[in-house]
């Protein structure tokens, strides 16, 4: 039987902090002793951080993502092309391509893809809200920004049926080599996807 | 204990951060599961996809044990099917019923024919059909085995068109004239010996068949409902079908 080393106040931060990604019972230790080291510039800023965030995030009712404004900071900002919605998975998704700036058009987070093995149908996904913001009059295009696997080009196709009632082009990212791949290291489904869509030079 | 065989997968979950849960359907070994240590890794990502065909080779303490895998790529499937919805929703409809199998009970003819199947997935002329014909030889495995020798009420063997949904068996035209609404439409390419060309109808007539027994003998008393995939490749073939007439 481990023998207890602090107070249950202390035991509970650390099993909270084990539960997150990245951190290991051992490096959630680590973590909670930082905190409490540095109580007043780091616990008691964090504490407030983490309690203001369960007062003020939102799941922004358009678009899917989440902020602390709604509608979110996103759909409220005024020099986004509005005629491109870009469909995500995750919000996750919708950060790595804000991170990156190479698109300056709104958003649609689905929350997740089709997945049978898990019980994820169309009715668990954000679809609904998606094919009423296509069929507005200003959307021209939806980007269907999801993954390269099994479930998220199955979401994909689903979405494009769904979508094919909108007077909307309906497109998708493209698939190949990644920048500074070597064709050697890649698999052989990317090197077919790629091939299959070359571009003349 | 440990054991190297070929098979294609038909799950991955992500186990922790790094690995995944994954489900292969091996030629010699059945439905088996095993942890892929860096599962989710960029790596093994495009490896670790629904319906590619591995090479895999598992090791545990014990037989019983879940035990770790290693996989390599023999054939990627995924990405031959990942442009085309109708083989994409073929694929995972596939690997969904596949999992209805028993864990490490082998299968190796139904393993072959799913093998088949999968080559012949970047043909739409081609795989439904024999898609019809894996779902029969699934049904089979489980037990649940088609009786279409002979007409269930004349004995005879001419003109076998109805399949009973009671009895899973065969019902000649004649015999089944009465009851047309009630029985199963039998399409003439899955009697033996028959060589005639199938028709989208056809294969439509075949899905309906064997998902009535697939929903009523395996998936229903298993509180499963049938996979979504599945249902969606029905209802695109026969879309397909309603256009062609």
């Amino acid at each position: 039987m481990s023998k207890k080393i602090a107070g249950p106040e202390i035991e509970r931060l650390v099993q909270l902090l084990s539960r997150l990604p990245g951190l290991g019972p051992r490096s959630a230790r680590k973590a909670a002793l930082a905190l409490i080291k540095r109580r007043v510039e780091l616990l008691v800023p964090l504490a407030s951080a983490l309690a203001d965030a369960v007062d003020k995030i939102v799941v922004c009712p358009d678009c899917g993502n989440v902020d602390t404004l709604s509608p979110c900071s996103i759909c409220r900002d005024e020099r986004r092309d509005r005629s491109l919605i870009v469909v995500v998975e995750e919000v996750g998704d919708l950060w790595a391509l804000e991170r990156a700036s190479v698109i300056n058009a709104s958003y649609h987070v689905l929350g997740g893809h089709l997945s049978p093995l898990d019980g994820i149908g169309p009715d668990r996904l954000n679809i609904a809200r998606l094919v009423e913001r296509a069929s507005a009059a200003h959307v021209t295009e939806v980007l269907l920004a999801l993954n390269a696997t099994v479930e998220g080009q199955s979401t994909a196709h689903y979405l494009t049926d769904q979508l094919s009632s909108c007077d909307v082009a309906v497109s998708r990212l493209a698939q190949g080599v990644p920048m500074g791949g070597e064709l050697d290291y890649l698999d052989e489904g990317t090197l077919a996807a790629a091939i299959k869509s070359r571009k003349r030079m | 204990m440990n054991w190297t065989d070929e098979g294609i997968i038909l799950s991955v979950r992500a186990h922790g951060e790094t690995a995944a849960l994954v489900e292969l359907f091996t030629r010699a070994h059945g439905r088996h599961l095993g942890l892929v240590h860096g599962g989710r890794s960029r790596k093994q990502r495009p490896v670790l996809q629904t319906g590619n065909h591995v090479d895999a080779a598992w090791k545990g303490r014990l037989p019983e044990h879940l035990g770790h895998m290693t996989l390599e790529l023999r054939t990627g499937y995924a990405a031959q099917a990942m442009d085309d919805p109708l083989a994409l929703n073929g694929l995972t409809a596939l690997a969904a019923l596949s999992r209805m199998l028993p864990e490490r009970d082998p299968h190796p003819s139904l393993y072959e024919i799913t093998l088949f199947v999968l080559g012949f997935l970047d043909d739409t002329t081609v795989w439904p059909a024999l898609l019809v014909r894996w779902e029969m030889a699934l049904l089979s495995e489980l037990g649940f085995g088609l009786d279409l020798g002979a007409c269930a009420a004349t004995g005879s063997n001419d003109a076998l068109v109805y399949v009973s949904p009671k009895s899973g068996r065969a019902v000649s035209a004649s015999a089944g004239e009465p009851y047309r609404d009630k029985l199963l439409r039998l399409p003439e390419f899955l009697l033996e010996g028959r060589r005639a060309g199938v028709t989208e109808a056809d294969v439509v007539d075949g899905l309906r068949l064997t998902r009535f027994f697939l929903e009523t003998r395996v998936l229903r008393p298993r509180e499963l409902d049938v996979p979504e995939p599945r249902l969606r490749l029905e209802a695109m073939l026969a879309a397909d079908a309603a256009r062609a007439d």
